[in-house]
């Protein structure tokens, strides 16, 4: 095995002259326990400091460091350069959405609709904090769980091909966590999400292609909440028109 | 350019979003500004794992949690504040709940609890080994609902504004676009985390690097504890990912090259098959680190690539338990070091962690400057001496947060609003920015070439132990590595997303901090929890029942004072575990 490997990185840098999109060659070390985050740190300190991307953790659990690694979106930090050998690796932002620079794409979008799903407890009342918690047991826990993995990191938009037709689609990850909420025994927000989720760029947008859950490095299985939000909208509007008077 | 608020606060991981909402909840109609350089679920609170101590089962009290956090931090926890805080964390963690956090269960439905080093109680909430990762997105989630707070994303900080002695705002790099602007309010809070990155070796994420320590410090404020570095005891070789200590409350055992469990060699218990409070490897982690220390001395630890490590040995625990309460230690190993728990050892050795030091607060979270307030792994209230406990400091962050966020809220309802002097030093800081980012392209040193020097530097002299000959090397050749840093090349010349440039900024502010820890450690001539000074093994309470204070000089070079630690109900005495 050589000890170098090729990263073939995705640069743009549109205040520049040359600015153009392009790509540049950069040789790494292929070492047994280096991600490919570790290749691109090691370019930022030793080969090229003009490199633009972003990461934190390294450990898979902040979101930071998606990329498109050969054509695929992942974390960069939990894909491993003896995994793409002999390479060259090809890195680039994130699919679908604008790219800001280098690998750092634009996420306005996401953070706006994050918000527009009310991912948050919503109770018709909220009971004292001194009165203790709300009891919930394993089960009731264990059904809306894993929706509340998601970390963000955007791996299940670069996957969704409707997003990238359709940026107005609301998108895997917010229906995901609207969803775990819904399920959650102790919300009883799921009338006001509805409306969100059922309205034409909401639920009803996705073709069940599949290709979020696959995208996951978490497991959350944001097609599985879809398609499940899906038949809760479909009941839903089923109930508002046999008892119009239900809806708001 | 410049915006206005009331509150501004800066840094968006626990202290920060809690903060941000006891502020609405104080005052809604204050406008709150909330700046920080990522996004707020990129925070470091998200890789806290194991979990948060909050005392609510009938047989735990909160004198016995106040007692165990203050011998754990060798008593040099301010005992007023660990009272407010054991009293505190308990609703504030039972607020999280009703705002949606999924904390484990008890059957019943009730919150379940789990044991945790150096508690002698059952008393940490966790939500499997997530617990920063649902706290954080938890708040984050909720802050979403109060429409008075304006997020300022992946904005980097660069200075605060000091008007007539009173901090009233910052100035802001926007990354996206590299607009330098102003952001005033009529109260600051810090709460950017720890910087646990001057040293070589750390659990801590890549933007941990103790910015608002730094913001504060150059502010005028004084910085408290600094030389109070947390080794914790497993962390995997080369990455430097915790494993968290939740693996040895379940029963994980510390093993070394004889499949010996050396723990029972240094005064921490003797071992029994399941896991025993305040015992063994349930003890403090200062203990356990330094423990590791004097295994490598005798040759009983194992080689690898990256240094000597023990084992970690989970497999009697068996796939189920790990499964459910330790799922991330599994996709951990698995992802990171390509083995899995449930049938192999899994390596590990001492890695930087936490900060016990920080920006000197008061029990309200008010910093030395009027305007200033600071929470989280940023202050210093101090609550966790000179060795913080695992799983107090979620809580604090929640605690602290809550009350700076409210003492904030009350002072812009006072403060004036910041005046003219304000504008013209954004105007100057703009400039200084500027000439800084077109000036450094001739630059000789690459900044990564300082970065790691300094961290060796650290490493060998502020490292599990010390000693005053290699302090005071280390002293000088960080000063002058100050100077060279001031130089450093910086290639990147555009303003977009201009990550160098941050870099550049960051490393500035690391080396002033690691100054700070490396003074503060040669003043302390004692041995004391997390420091421990080979020439001065004995803790001395005659004269260091004190915390150290670090005040930044004309010069930019650190001078080191004294002030007494407030003693209320325990007076010192002797740490016992493993009995």
């Amino acid at each position: 095995m050589s000890d170098q490997i090729t990263l073939r990185v995705a640069r743009y840098r549109p205040e520049e002259e040359d600015g153009e999109p392009a790509f540049a060659d950069y040789d790494v070390p292929l070492r047994q326990d280096w991600a490919v985050l570790d290749g691109l740190n090691y370019i930022k300190d030793e080969l090229d400091g003009t490199l633009a991307y972003r990461w934190s953790c390294r450990m898979g659990i902040c979101g930071s460091c998606g990329m498109m690694v050969n054509g695929e979106p992942k974390l960069t930090c939990a894909t491993f350069l003896t995994d793409l050998a002999p390479g060259p690796v090809r890195i680039e932002p994130l699919d679908n959405f604008p790219v800001i620079r280098d690998l750092v794409v634009d996420l306005t979008d996401f953070m706006h609709k994050l918000g527009q799903v009310k991912p948050w407890l919503i109770r018709d009342e909220e009971k004292p904090v001194e009165e203790r918690e709300y009891l919930q047991t394993p089960a009731e826990l264990a059904d809306f769980k894993q929706f509340s993995m998601c970390i963000n990191c955007m791996l299940c938009y670069a996957a969704c091909p409707v997003y990238g037709l359709d940026s107005n689609f609301v998108g895997p990850a917010a229906i995901a966590l609207a969803h775990r909420y819904n399920l959650d025994s102790r919300d009883e927000g799921d009338r006001e999400r509805l409306t969100i989720l059922a309205q034409p760029e909401g639920v009803w947008d996705c073709t069940f292609v599949g290709e979020c859950s696959a995208a996951c490095p978490k497991g959350v299985d944001p097609a599985g909440a879809i398609q499940q939000a899906k038949l809760a909208a479909a009941q839903e509007a089923v109930k508002s028109l046999l008892l119009p008077w239900r809806s708001k | 350019m410049s915006a206005s608020h009331d509150v501004v606060i800066v840094g968006a991981g626990g202290a920060g979003l809690r903060a941000a909402i006891a502020v609405s909840e104080t005052d809604p109609r204050l406008s709150v500004a909330v700046v920080s350089k990522v996004y707020p679920m990129r925070s470091h609170t998200v890789s806290a794992e194991g979990g948060a101590a909050g005392a609510i089962s009938a047989e735990d009290s909160l004198d016995e949690h106040a007692y165990d956090t203050i011998s754990g931090g060798d008593w040099l926890c301010d005992q007023d504040a660990v009272e407010s805080f054991v009293a505190e964390a308990p609703r504030e963690l039972m607020r999280l709940e009703h705002w949606g956090c999924p904390w484990s269960r008890e059957p019943d439905g009730h919150i379940a609890v789990r044991a945790f080093g150096g508690m002698k109680k059952k008393r940490t909430w966790f939500a499997a080994d997530k617990t920063g990762f649902h706290l954080l997105h938890t708040l984050f989630q909720t802050s979403l609902k109060y429409p008075n707070i304006t997020r300022y994303d992946e904005w980097y900080a660069t200075r605060l504004l000091v008007d007539d002695g009173r901090v009233c705002g910052v100035v802001a790099i926007e990354l996206m676009s590299g607009l330098i602007e102003t952001i005033t309010g009529r109260s600051v809070v810090i709460a950017t985390g720890g910087g646990g990155r001057v040293f070589p070796f750390t659990t801590n994420a890549a933007i941990k690097t103790g910015d608002g320590m730094a913001l504060a410090y150059r502010a005028g404020a004084p910085l408290k504890d600094m030389e109070f570095v947390q080794y914790h005891p497993t962390g995997l070789p080369f990455t430097g990912i915790l494993i968290t200590e939740a693996a040895r409350a379940e029963g994980g055992w510390l093993l070394n090259k004889d499949g010996y469990r050396y723990l029972q060699d240094y005064d921490l218990g003797t071992p029994q098959p399941g896991p025993v409070l305040r015992s063994m490897e349930l003890g403090p982690r200062d203990r356990l680190s330094q423990a590791f220390e004097h295994e490598v001395e005798k040759g009983r630890t194992i080689d690898s690539p990256y240094g000597p490590v023990v084992h970690l040995d989970l497999r009697h625990l068996g796939e189920k338990i790990i499964d459910a309460k330790l799922p991330m230690v599994r996709e951990l190993c698995r992802d990171y070091e390509r083995i899995d728990p449930v049938h192999d050892l899994v390596p590990v050795r001492p890695v930087v962690h936490y900060m016990m030091g920080g920006v000197h607060t008061d029990i309200d979270g008010a910093t030395a400057l009027p305007g200033l307030f600071a929470a989280g792994e940023t202050a210093c209230v101090s609550i966790n001496g000179a060795n913080r406990l695992g799983s107090n400091s979620l809580p604090e962050c929640l605690v602290f947060g809550a009350r700076a966020g409210r003492s904030a809220a009350l002072h812009a309802a006072d403060a004036p609003r910041p005046g003219p002097a304000v504008e013209k030093q954004g105007h100057d800081e703009r400039r200084r920015l500027d000439n800084d980012l077109f000036r450094r392209d001739t630059g000789t040193d690459r900044i990564s070439t300082i970065r790691k020097r300094m961290q060796t530097i650290l490493e060998d002299a502020a490292g599990i132990y010390r000693d005053g000959d290699t302090l005071t090397k280390a002293a000088d050749e960080l000063r002058e590595l100050r100077e060279r840093a001031a130089t450093a090349a910086v290639d990147d010349t555009s303003r977009r997303f201009n990550t160098e440039r941050v870099a550049g900024l960051e490393l500035t502010g690391m080396l002033e901090l690691a100054e700070c820890i490396v003074h503060s450690a040669l003043r302390r001539e004692e041995s004391r929890g997390a420091h421990q000074r080979t020439d001065f093994p004995e803790r001395d309470d005659n004269r260091f029942l004190a915390h150290s204070l670090v005040h930044r000089e004309p010069d930019g070079s650190p001078r080191v004072s004294h002030l007494p630690v407030t003693i209320t109900r325990w007076p010192p005495g002797k740490r016992v575990y493993g009995r």
